[in-house]
């Protein structure tokens, strides 16, 4: 085992699978240009050339249902979107297509599609360049949606994604990129549906999706110094959705936070409290709290971005309310994105 | 063909120099990271904004992209606003929440900025059928890229606009790249944007886009051809961009624009064309020249010091104007 990047990681994840299956192929604007991807596509660009990895033209919409089209006939691509905002204008060919094209076509064929989107938050990136579509997404049946935030998870997840059928969204934070792990040098799978139990704790269960999970990670760092311990899980997909992990550790805690990168209202942390409410009811101890970014499009000024998104010190504060404890918080943690400064 | 007096020239001249002044100014402040705003500077394409937005009036709206500022600037917005926005502060035109690629300024005419490819051109032709059916001499303006050519958007909007004969100019500055992707790659090499946009049934035109004059007398002819009701109108102005897609360096170390490539093109400098035309001419002088862009130099110097000496937003109000 080696530590690697997370860019590296999924660099080396993709080259993997090209070298084993000749069908596979990267498309995408930007995916041969000199930064290659935050450099995910740079070894696959250089190894396999502009046949298996090339620019495509701004047509976000069309070349969803061309990539579509060649996976319907043995293709497997891989489609690139610098901004996962930039997937509404593919909207109609993911939702009423390819999340539909098994089912609705009697599971004849399907269209198996890796679909990667950059969530592009930090550094003023704003009301269009910094959301995560995930949750929107994960509504629909048909489509898999995972969010890794650790290295061995990202090339893991496109392992699995490039030997399944089914058509796939995989959104990767930018903050994530520079973040490094232990990453196996051989293909191992991670399956979709399977949550990442990162810590072990007594007192609470904080779920955190994408970065969220990283951030969890920081916030139970600051709980233990509060003498609050939580137990941290990734679900690492968020559709499909671990249901058994989450609602074992929620059983055992009896108190839920859930930290997400996108808003409360109809998304994951509303998903992940429901569940609680279903399924665990008997064994809460205390509400459960949503810990995402504030009810309102992305602000660019920094003062209003910091105040935006949630960080460990949010997360942290959000589980100390829910466990009553006296302590309040002394220290505040910056999230992980400050260091950031380009390039975009 | 319209005749340009030396006064038209000598303000258009000044708007370039302001815009550019400005830029400048901004790009070499932009590394000092006050500027938290992912920026696509205008440099070097000053022109098509200048040109066109003389030949409008002040009611009439204009819609632009990511590369937003000379449109911006061009029309009327004020560059307190601008710059105030670059910096977060709530003194800026979208009052810090919405950077660099979302210039606005309703008051002068511009509507919106956006950042994502394409939206606005759609947005355009929608306010061009406000003022059709209202009767209205008004209209609209959308300035956007070549690459904004690819999306689905762009037909769709063409397609429309000509069918309901609105009076929208449609404005595309081809400075031959999409970030790193040059145009021969993207679209059919030998057929220029101008001419497939015909097919559709407009009047469309090829300009100098650097030679400011040739912009706004083209502009000067759609714009009649739209006040009197004969539909849309399509300019395609051929320039280029000098600094990297977004950010204030140059980029020709990166491996895909040659210095050759940026040498000519500065060559070509808008500023430097028109300069040397209106000193021809007798509009003015070397030493006016030197004048002025000490004048936008010191304007620029006091707007970036209010604008750092004005309050951010507060936390507490982050929820405002979402409705
Ligand atoms: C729908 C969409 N796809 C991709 C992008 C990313 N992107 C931002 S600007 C840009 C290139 C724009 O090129 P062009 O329209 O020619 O304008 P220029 O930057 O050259 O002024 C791209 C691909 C985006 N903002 N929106």
């Amino acid at each position: 085992m080696r530590r690697l990047k997370y860019w590296q990681a999924i660099s080396e994840g993709l080259v993997q699978c090209m070298e084993k299956d000749a069908s596979i192929f990267i498309a995408g604007g930007g995916v041969d240009d000199p930064r290659g991807i935050f450099g995910t596509t740079l070894e696959a660009h250089k190894r396999f050339g502009a046949e298996r990895v090339f620019d495509i033209p701004n047509c976000e919409n069309a070349f969803t249902g061309v990539a579509l089209g060649s996976a319907a006939v043995g293709k497997r691509p891989v489609v690139v979107h610098a901004r996962n905002d930039f997937m509404f204008l593919a909207a109609d060919q993911l939702i009423n297509l390819a999340a539909k094209w098994k089912y609705m076509f009697g599971g004849r064929t399907s269209v198996p599609v890796l679909f990667r989107g950059i969530v592009g938050r930090g550094w003023g990136q704003g009301a269009t360049h910094s959301q995560s579509t995930h949750s929107m997404f994960a509504h629909f049946p048909g489509l898999y949606v995972a969010t890794p935030a650790f290295p061995d998870d990202a090339k893991g997840l496109i392992v699995t994604a490039l030997r399944g059928h089914t058509p796939v969204i995989l959104l990767e934070n930018r903050a994530c990129y520079e973040l490094e792990g232990d990453v196996p040098e051989e293909m191992v799978p991670v399956q979709f549906g399977k949550a990442r139990v990162l810590r072990e704790g007594r007192d609470i269960t904080i779920v955190g999706a994408s970065l969220m999970a990283y951030e969890a990670l920081r916030a139970s760092d600051i709980l233990r110094e509060c003498g609050v311990s939580a137990e941290v899980l990734d679900p690492r997909s968020i559709r499909p959705l671990d249901r058994e992990t989450i609602v074992a550790s929620v059983r055992k805690t009896g108190r839920l936070v859930v930290a997400d990168t996108s808003w409360s209202l109809y998304g994951f942390a509303a998903e992940v409290a429901a569940l609680a409410a279903e399924e665990a009811w008997d064994y809460l101890k205390a509400p459960v709290r949503r810990v995402t970014p504030l009810d309102c499009p992305a602000p660019v000024s920094k003062v209003l971005e910091e105040a935006f998104h949630p960080s460990p010190s949010t997360i942290a504060q959000a589980c100390l309310s829910v466990v009553k404890a006296e302590a309040a918080l002394e220290k505040s943690v910056g999230d992980v994105q400050e260091r950031f400064r380009g390039p975009y | 063909m319209t005749t340009v007096s030396n006064d038209q020239l000598v303000a258009m001249l000044r708007a370039m120099m302001r815009i550019r002044c400005s830029e400048e100014s901004l790009a070499k402040r932009y590394p000092e990271g006050e500027m938290r705003t992912p920026t696509h500077f205008s440099i070097g394409q000053e022109a098509m904004a200048v040109g066109v937005c003389a030949a409008l009036k002040q009611d009439d709206v204009i819609y632009s992209g990511h590369r937003c500022h000379a449109h911006y600037l061009a029309q009327g917005g004020s560059l307190l606003g601008m710059v105030g926005e670059l910096y977060g502060r709530e003194i800026g035109c979208a009052r810090g929440r919405g950077g660099s690629v979302h210039l606005n300024s309703p008051e002068v005419g511009v509507m919106a900025s956006a950042a994502i490819m394409g939206e606005t051109i759609a947005v355009a032709v929608g306010s061009a059928m406000a003022f059709a059916m209202d009767r209205s001499p008004r209209v609209a303006v959308t300035f956007f890229g070549d690459g904004c050519v690819e999306e689905g958007i762009f037909h769709e909007s063409l397609n429309f606009a000509v069918v309901k004969k609105l009076p929208v100019l449609f404005v595309c500055e081809n400075n031959f790249y999409s970030v790193n992707s040059p145009l021969r790659l993207r679209q059919p090499p030998d057929l220029a944007i101008h001419t497939r946009a015909t097919s559709y049934g407009l009047p469309a035109q090829q300009v100098d886009g650097n030679d400011v004059v040739a912009v706004y007398e083209a502009a000067t002819t759609a714009v009649h051809h739209l006040r009197a009701g004969n539909g849309p109108y399509f300019l395609e102005g051929l320039t280029y961009r000098w600094r990297e897609h977004v950010g204030p360096l140059f980029d020709t170390d990166q491996g895909v624009r040659s210095q050759r490539e940026l040498d000519f093109w500065m060559e070509q400098c808008p500023i430097k064309r028109a300069s040397a035309r209106a000193q021809a001419s007798g509009a003015c002088t070397e030493l006016d020249l030197r004048r002025w862009w000490k004048e936008f130099g010191q304007e620029i110097d006091a707007v970036v010091e209010q604008v750092r000496n004005s309050p951010f937003p507060k936390p507490e109000n982050i929820l405002d104007g979402t409705y």
